[in-house]
């Protein structure tokens, strides 16, 4: 019962929050000019009309999406290594995606147009989940132990390593590619357009595809390796393909809205007490939570400050510190 | 020996275990036993195709265990670990229908169900499936670990130490529900006072080998048990009629 009011509860919270982000911006309007310019339609020349089709009907589908992807990714994670505190972002694969998205802009310019950045931060997102798997190799090799936590170390120190690539190339980079990458980097969804969705949703797929085909192996793994590997299960396999697949997948975010954490940590943590720990159960309602979190941090850094955007990723930063914290003195 | 579903020929595993031969029949039901560290764990890990071994091999239905895939020996050899550490928040439900992966794409959403409602009625689990895994006591958990085995519809299940944690009525509850499977079972068993309700072969390991195989009662009043465990066995008959064991170290 519980969930069935989840459901009609979250829809009308989706459609709620895109009505809030269509309204609410630093152009401020009228709700007759706004009932007006939806309705005049996507081709009309009429301000409100384009305002409101042109950037922040697309505004709300890239932050929808990227939320979704995000918080997808971190419940794939967190379930293929049995570790609740993975994320994309302690696994250096945002770090990863942020170096490559970086190094085109800086070494690159605007080689391919829309696409650089999604060219760049894909390569850079594989590259780092590489150097993930090259590190879990080596200790498996050397008899090392590959636990869950040194798993987790071993991301950190990627994320590290990737996080200080970052900083260099943009230390070395001339001063105006510098500040707007330096902006980037903070998370922004002002770079929102009808033709950028394509790249957002082109990341947004394989987690899905990965969630859907993978959650009862997935399941299993939650329940121990050993556990696992019984049920026929190729554990190595699993964990390559949903490392690669999220590596992608928030490529394809931070190449447009730049490096935004804590979603993909949190959101599975939120839905967990009302869908349980099963993804068969909760990766749906994760997908649907992360895309209403980004929204609503999203309406918060356009409202928080009078004319002026703050940029999201400060602002889900400080949702997600809020949310530890509650953690840490609850449980 | 047609009836043979299981054999180890020499199977060892780094200094884990050296040279075990066994051969298991169709039906039997085997208690494993042998001090911590005697290679018990290792050995049923060997027979489920959980590790490789770096000696001999396993044969299942006749053929080498490497020539299956991991899908094809999961729908033949079930296997309950010690304890799943499986999330507090997973529903049992679908814990139990985790034995049904190896018959991904395999089976019709009937035959599953079917597997899954038999599999609940034979653990008496049925009022427990719209629980939490973590709302469960030890022994209701144990009886859904044991569902979930069941609902793979093995013709072997390999259980490692299954009366781990239990209380003493939990251990007999579910030895007796062990009792009742028509399938091949080999169980690790640390309490030896259980052995001889559970099975009538028993198998010995110390220090990584296979010292001793046969009866129960066989290998529990041989002088190997006695210099391997250090413990004598009395059968002492009870005012119902029944015989018990009692276990006394050797120095008393």
């Amino acid at each position: 019962m519980i969930q069935q009011i989840s459901v009609c509860a979250a829809i009308l919270m989706v459609v709620g929050l895109g009505i809030l982000e269509t309204v609410l911006g630093s152009a401020s309007m009228s709700w007759g000019a706004l009932n007006a310019g939806f309705w005049a339609g996507p081709h009309s020349h009429d301000i409100a009309a384009r305002i409101i089709w042109s950037l922040r009907i697309p505004r709300f589908f890239l932050a929808f999406l990227t939320g979704a992807t995000l918080a997808g990714a971190g419940a794939l994670l967190q379930a293929a290594t049995r570790n609740p505190l993975a994320d994309p972002f302690l696994f250096g694969l945002s770090s990863g995606a942020a170096t490559g998205a970086v190094a085109v802009i800086v070494l690159c310019g605007d080689l391919l147009g829309i696409w650089t950045a999604a060219v760049g931060a894909s390569v850079g997102g594989l590259f780092a989940t590489g150097a993930l798997l090259l590190l879990i190799v080596f200790r498996r090799k050397k008899n090392l132990g590959v636990s869950t936590e040194r798993v987790l170390l071993s991301g950190l120190a990627v994320s590290f390593f990737f996080s200080t690539l970052t900083n260099l190339l943009i230390f070395w980079g001339d001063r105006n590619t510098a500040q707007s990458v330096l902006f980037w980097t903070m998370g922004s969804f002002s770079g929102a357009s009808w033709s950028a969705l394509p790249i957002v949703g082109l990341g947004f797929l394989p987690v899905v595809l990965c969630g859907h085909t993978y959650r009862r192996e997935l399941d299993a793994l939650m329940a121990g390796e050993e556990t696992a590997a019984s049920l026929g299960i190729n554990i190595q396999k699993l964990r390559l393909c949903v490392l690669a697949l999220c590596a992608f997948g928030c490529a394809m975010t931070v190449a447009l809205c730049g490096p935004i954490g804590f979603v993909g940590l949190i959101v599975p943590h939120l839905v967990r007490p009302v869908w349980g720990s099963s993804l068969k159960r909760n990766f749906m309602p994760a997908i649907v939570a992360g895309g209403m979190l980004t929204v609503m941090a999203d309406i918060l850094s356009r409202c928080v400050l009078p004319s002026q955007e703050l940029p999201v990723g400060i602002v889900i930063s400080a949702i997600g510190a809020a949310f530890l914290l509650v953690l840490l003195l609850r449980r | 020996m047609p009836d043979v579903i299981l054999r180890a020929e020499g199977l060892g595993y780094d200094g884990a275990l050296a040279l075990a031969d066994l051969s298991v029949r169709a039906g039997e039901h085997i208690a494993v036993i042998g001090p911590n560290g005697a290679g018990k764990s290792t050995f049923l890990k060997l027979l489920a195709g959980l590790l490789t071994p770096s000696h001999g091999q396993v044969t299942l239905a006749g053929k080498p265990l490497k020539s299956f895939s991991r899908r094809e020996i999961a729908r033949q050899v079930a296997w309950l670990s010690q304890s799943d550490d499986v999330a507090c928040e997973f529903l049992v439900s679908d814990y139990i229908a985790l034995g049904r992966l190896p018959f991904q794409e395999m089976a019709t959403p009937a035959e599953d169900k079917a597997a899954i409602r038999s599999a609940v009625k034979h653990c008496g689990v049925g009022s427990l499936i719209t629980r939490v895994m973590g709302s469960l006591s030890g022994g209701e958990r144990q009886r859904v670990m044991l569902a979930r085995c069941l609902a793979q519809t093995p013709r072997i299940l390999l259980l490692d130490e299954p009366t781990n944690h239990l209380d003493l009525a939990a251990r007999s509850e579910l030895l007796a529900l062990l009792r009742t499977l028509p399938i091949t079972i080999l169980a690790v068993l640390h309490d030896l006072s259980l052995v001889p309700d559970f099975a009538a072969r028993t198998v010995l390991l110390s220090d990584g080998h296979l010292t001793m195989d046969g009866l129960s009662q066989q290998v529990l009043f041989s002088t190997m048990f006695e210099e391997t465990f250090r413990l004598k066995v009395h059968q002492i008959t009870l005012d119902d009629g029944h015989a018990s064991l009692l276990f006394r170290p050797e120095t008393s």
